[in-house]
């Protein structure tokens, strides 16, 4: 009977014992601390400038179709590269944009590429290079092919360095 | 007389940095390690006369002052040290603290030699100047507002002013005025109040962000200064119209190195490996120049033979085995130092690359080649 008290006795105190480091392994059970982004802490982090420049809303797609309709598309082009959403937040916002610029680009017929590249000045060239390297990305039914066209043209006058700026320009399209 | 020359050291490895001695009788260079090597200029070559080893880490940047004779090194050590040539022509090394905690990136000593710059990763300036008293090297911090590494640093012939580009895309003009020892400034162009570390005038390279600014250059009146971007640009901003900036965004690869050759001339450098001439207007307007280079293409016999294609091609697996360049460096040009003459008319630039060649490129010869590189 004794031995069985004292087992007892022991049990309850290994109980105690157990459900004390229950409570600990409890609470190191969960592993998201292991998820938190120490880095954000860190006071020499480099925080990216805000800028409270207004953005584009992109280009207007009624005005392109209409221009498209008319065979205007030298004019459409001019439009979707002068109003490019670069540094929009919104990515529907882009991504309208992309497929509204692509839907330009790949109505060019070909022969008529270089003579639309030429009528562009630097920065539009510039815009336009950072919109087929985006063309690239997403392609479909042969659109790459046109790109490279546009590619090609694009690069006889604006050069490596325009691609350059494709990689190194913070507001990205 | 020859265009360029072209002077080997030894192994093919990078030169990171080279500065001259006052009358270019003497050389100092780095083969993108923890040694400084000094040649000096014999008939027929060069003869290595000292090492200059202190350093832990590579060495990233040397200047050598042309009327103290004091060479200024800086490493990825975090620390700089300050050379003076003994009366027994052994070179006597001080340490200088700078206080970083982390490399040393780029390193000028100013007009008047009495104090030097250096750039950090730290994102911290270190102003060093020489105190009598205790004998040793101080060194005074800008902080505020660097937010990313210092890649690059240039004086204002006032010995005050400093410009300093970074990789947060911008170029910070600094005043560096010192009471301890210089005299109180006068008002410049960028402004009349200069109390040590104060920002007189900071640049964005670009609307659109982005692009490390990889050099510096004031102008030899410090009226203007001229800067080169990752993102293939280059700029000029003017005090004088109000800081106005004019930006060209080229065609070329990156340039990485620049310097005024005169009032109205910028000569850059870079990842295409020939030096540009760049044109300034009176309004600042930067627009492109010559190469210094005409990039012909010279086929040999041998290697276009419709044999030598097929052979090749079995062998290597492509038709053309040259893969030389056809410019005199075949390699991306790091940093390029006035030869001879002055930022108002330099008629010779040496150049330092990649490929572990140091060229000199002669402007007036070239000049006849060139038009737009007359003076």
């Amino acid at each position: 009977l004794d031995s069985l008290h004292s087992e007892n006795h022991v049990n309850a105190n290994s109980e105690v014992t157990f459900e004390r480091i229950g409570k600990m392994s409890k609470n190191t059970k969960s592993s998201a601390f292991r998820r938190i982004d120490v880095d954000q802490y860190n006071e020499d982090n480099y925080k990216e400038e805000v800028d409270n420049e207004p953005v584009t809303a992109g280009p207007n797609e009624n005005e392109v179709t209409s221009l498209l309709s008319q065979n205007k598309q030298i004019d459409a082009l001019k439009h979707v590269l002068s109003n490019a959403p670069l540094g929009n937040k919104n990515q529907a916002i882009k991504d309208a944009s992309l497929n509204l610029v692509l839907r330009v680009l790949l109505s060019f017929k070909t022969s008529k590429i270089e003579e639309a590249v030429n009528q562009l000045d630097n920065e539009a060239r510039d815009v336009l290079m950072k919109y087929i390297y985006r063309g690239f990305e997403v392609p479909n039914e042969g659109s790459s092919a046109q790109l490279l066209v546009w590619h090609e043209k694009v690069f006889a006058l604006s050069g490596v360095g325009s691609i350059v700026r494709v990689l190194t320009d913070k507001k990205k399209l | 007389l020859k265009m360029t020359s072209v002077h080997k050291f030894g192994q093919a490895v990078p030169i990171q940095c080279h500065s001259w001695s006052a009358e270019r009788r003497s050389l100092a260079l780095s083969h993108n390690n923890n040694t400084v090597e000094v040649y000096d200029q014999v008939s027929g070559g060069w003869k290595l006369t000292d090492k200059l080893e202190q350093h832990d880490l590579r060495v990233n940047d040397i200047d050598w002052a042309p009327n103290t004779n004091r060479i200024v090194t800086c490493s990825a050590d975090r620390n700089a040290y300050v050379w003076v040539k003994g009366p027994d022509g052994k070179w006597k090394h001080t340490l200088v603290l700078l206080r970083i905690n982390r490399a040393a990136t780029c390193v000028r000593w100013s007009p008047q030699e009495n104090k030097f710059a250096v750039g950090s990763g730290a994102r911290i300036i270190s102003i060093c100047y020489f105190d009598q008293e205790n004998d040793w090297w101080i060194a005074k911090h800008i902080r505020k507002p660097i937010r990313s590494t210092i890649t690059t640093v240039d004086w204002h012939p006032n010995n005050i002013l400093l410009a300093a580009g970074s990789t947060d895309f911008k170029v910070f003009i600094f005043s560096t005025y010192i009471k301890e020892i210089e005299p109180k400034p006068s008002a410049t162009e960028w402004g009349a109040k200069m109390p040590f570390a104060n920002l007189m005038a900071e640049f964005s390279n670009s609307p659109t962000g982005g692009g490390w600014v990889h050099a510096v250059s004031f102008n030899s009146e410090g009226t203007r200064v001229a800067w080169v971007g990752h993102d293939s640009s280059i700029a000029v901003a003017d005090a004088p119209s109000g800081m106005v900036m004019m930006k060209l965004k080229t065609s070329m690869l990156p340039l990485l190195t620049l310097t005024w050759i005169a009032p109205n001339k910028l000569l850059g450098a870079g990842h295409d490996c020939v030096p540009v001439l760049f044109h300034v207007d009176a309004s600042g307007k930067v627009s492109v120049g010559s190469q210094l280079e005409e990039l012909t293409v010279v086929e040999s016999a041998a290697s276009s033979s419709a044999m030598n294609m097929f052979r090749n091609k079995d062998r290597v697996g492509t038709e053309l085995l040259d893969n030389r360049l056809y410019s005199t460096h075949q390699n991306q040009i790091c940093s390029m130092r006035i030869y001879s003459g002055t930022k108002d008319g330099a008629t010779a630039v040496s150049t330092s690359a990649g490929d572990g060649n140091l060229v000199i490129w002669d402007l007036q010869t070239l000049a006849a080649k060139f038009n737009d590189l007359k003076l």
